[in-house]
């Protein structure tokens, strides 16, 4: 367990870095907002932290393990002019999205 | 104008030709339309859709004769997709999405003769106890309209209250079905993981949600569960297990059934009327020959923290798709990048940022086994518990909601007192397991409260059992909210 895990230290710096992982733009009130806020609430998940969980097994979920695999079959799927129908930008005649230049 | 017909009253008097689905669809948006203005119950409403396809019920009686659900209004969370009509998750960021396909519970009403009448309102991306989180503005109470629905699912909860539809669906991620339920005086039941299609419901946290029924009544909901359940390739995590006959477990006998009451944790930060409500509820049973007994579940102090981890993890990973590419909200930006986090920035409202801050941070190198795999692993202690206790009780009894509905605003600047209100649903969900809230009393104040049972895995079917038993003896599921009156 790290050190650094401490949440009452949350600092604003660590804020706009988990911002930056989750694509978030937060502006200056929301990080001082949420620098507060996620530390209450991991001070208080911190109860768990203190629970002897030595040899067991985490659990992500419940009763899923034999239900996993069908057959490979090719379906009919969903039109592609009704899949462009809600994007913002596109590209119709070549079946595309369009978005902002990712290479220079 | 008003009907306070069950659904099962409404599709036998529509099979049998007494009553027109045309009829039953006019009367219950009418009484949209009258209750709307106060409530603020629906994002959408599609009244014009709703009375064609009563008209196409009445056109083909012999179609519809056996249809579980003919001619039924059905209100909709609107985080369940709907082909063709609006589906928002009450999110500005997918204010203007139109599904191109139906989620499996829809077509499944469809199939059963249902009528969608509109797309209820609820917490953003179903993440609330309180409606408030509603991008578009919270539902009221209809027992006290200055106070909250509960949520997620509050919008639906309010519509079945105040007898606009006999029935809603609703989704349940850590007691989104259950809670407003209990707040709103009705039924309102999460099935078991896996039990219900998850294909077109917004994810949430994919390890816990489900979609469930809000009804009036516990046949409802059996009726209702029936028609939801079952196997679907496009959901992987959906459950081959056989759908029982629901309906078949409602005879009223519950002598031989114990229930188990985990007193220890119900000792403290229960409101006093609820604690006595839960506790007359017991009587009830007990009169009627069920044995009550004392259990202990020793991790489920832990559940909220639990719950709070894992489901923050989840939704920060679900709510990626969320990027302004392929569907909803885009704010123009230079690079994809700004792109992106400019169009989360303005698309999600405060409470779905906090979850995908918190999630974020919990799965962030270095911080992922001290919280994440540590709320995994208490997850199993929590499992475990519940095993246990199933091993000598039937069901496990305790309040629902540890108050009963607050006021709209009460508890919106501290989100982690707004997260306690799940103190005694969220395990439920943890631990994969089904259960239902019942209405087992009301405050002085004329505030409804709510019973929840749990059950073990895929026994929906004791739970209606024991939930009809309570019903038959009691009539709080009867009465309805005084300002939004209902007579036939």
């Amino acid at each position: 367990m790290l050190a650094s895990a401490m949440p009452s230290e949350i600092t604003r710096e660590r804020i706009a870095a988990i911002a930056a992982l989750a694509s978030l733009e937060l502006d200056p009130a929301e990080v001082e907002l949420f620098a507060r806020q996620l530390g209450d609430v991991l001070a208080y998940a911190d109860e768990v932290r203190k629970v002897d969980t030595t040899g067991v097994p985490p659990t992500a979920a419940v009763g899923t393990e034999s239900r996993l695999e069908r057959d490979d079959e090719i379906l009919p799927c969903l039109d592609v002019r009704d899949v462009l129908a809600n994007a913002p930008d596109v590209l119709p005649a070549a079946g595309l999205f369009r978005v902002p230049r990712v290479l220079g | 104008m008003s009907d306070p017909a069950s659904a099962r009253d409404t599709r036998d008097r529509v099979r049998s030709r007494t009553r027109s689905a045309v009829d039953v669809c006019q009367v219950a948006l009418a009484r949209l339309e009258a209750v709307e203005p106060r409530l603020h119950a629906f994002n959408t409403v599609i009244a014009d859709q709703a009375l064609a396809r009563a008209e196409a019920i009445d056109r083909e009686p012999d179609r519809w004769r056996n249809a579980p659900l003919a001619g039924v209004p059905v209100a909709v969370k609107d985080n369940i997709c709907t082909c063709g009509v609006r589906t928002t998750a009450s999110s500005k960021i997918l204010e203007t999405f139109v599904p191109p396909y139906s989620a499996t519970a829809i077509t499944r009403l469809e199939a059963a003769g249902a009528v969608i009448i509109g797309k209820t309102n609820c917490d953003e991306f179903a993440m609330g106890s309180s409606n408030e989180n509603s991008a578009f503005g919270p539902t009221r109470n209809p027992w006290a309209v200055d106070r909250t629905p509960g949520g997620s699912s509050g919008g639906s909860a309010a519509a079945v209250a105040a007898r606009v539809a006999p029935i809603a669906l609703g989704s349940d991620t850590g007691g989104s079905i259950r809670q407003p339920a209990a707040l709103c005086g009705i039924v309102g039941l999460k099935p078991t993981y896996g039990r219900v299609s998850r294909y077109g419901l917004m994810a949430f946290g994919s390890s816990l949600d489900q979609i469930g029924p809000l009804t009036t009544t516990v046949g409802d909901a059996a009726i209702l569960l029936a028609v939801l359940a079952g196997r679907d390739p496009a959901d992987s995590t959906s459950a081959v297990d056989a759908v029982p006959d629901y309906s078949a477990a409602l005879t009223g006998d519950v002598r031989g059934t114990t229930i188990g009451v985990p007193r220890r944790l119900l000792e403290q930060g229960v409101d006093p009327d609820v604690a006595r409500a839960v506790n007359g509820a017991l009587d009830v049973l007990g009169s009627r020959g069920a044995t009550i007994a004392d259990i202990e579940l020793p991790h489920a102090s832990y559940a909220i923290p639990v719950y709070y981890l894992v489901a923050t993890a989840e939704a920060s990973s679900n709510l990626a798709r969320y990027d302004g590419v392929r569907y909803g909200l885009r704010k123009s930006a230079e690079t994809l990048g700004a792109m992106y986090s400019m169009t989360r920035e303005a698309g999600f409202g405060p409470e779905v940022k906090r979850r995908i801050m918190l999630g974020t941070y919990v799965l962030s190198a270095g911080y992922y086994d001290a919280y994440y795999l540590k709320a995994q692993q208490v997850r199993t202690l929590i499992l475990r518990d519940y095993e246990k206790a199933f091993e000598r009780v039937d069901v496990i009894a305790m309040p629902t909601s540890p108050t009963p509905a607050f006021k709209l605003g009460e508890r919106a600047s501290d989100p982690l007192q707004m997260y306690l209100a799940d103190v005694f649903t969220v395990s439920a969900n943890l631990a994969g397991l089904p259960a239902i809230s019942v209405p087992c009393g009301f405050t002085p104040g004329g505030l409804p409260i709510g019973l929840q049972l749990t059950g073990r895995r895929f026994d929906e079917a004791m739970l209606f059992r024991v939930a009809d038993a309570h019903e038959r003896d009691t009539a709080w599921w009867s009465a309805q909210p005084p300002d939004f009156p209902a007579h036939a």
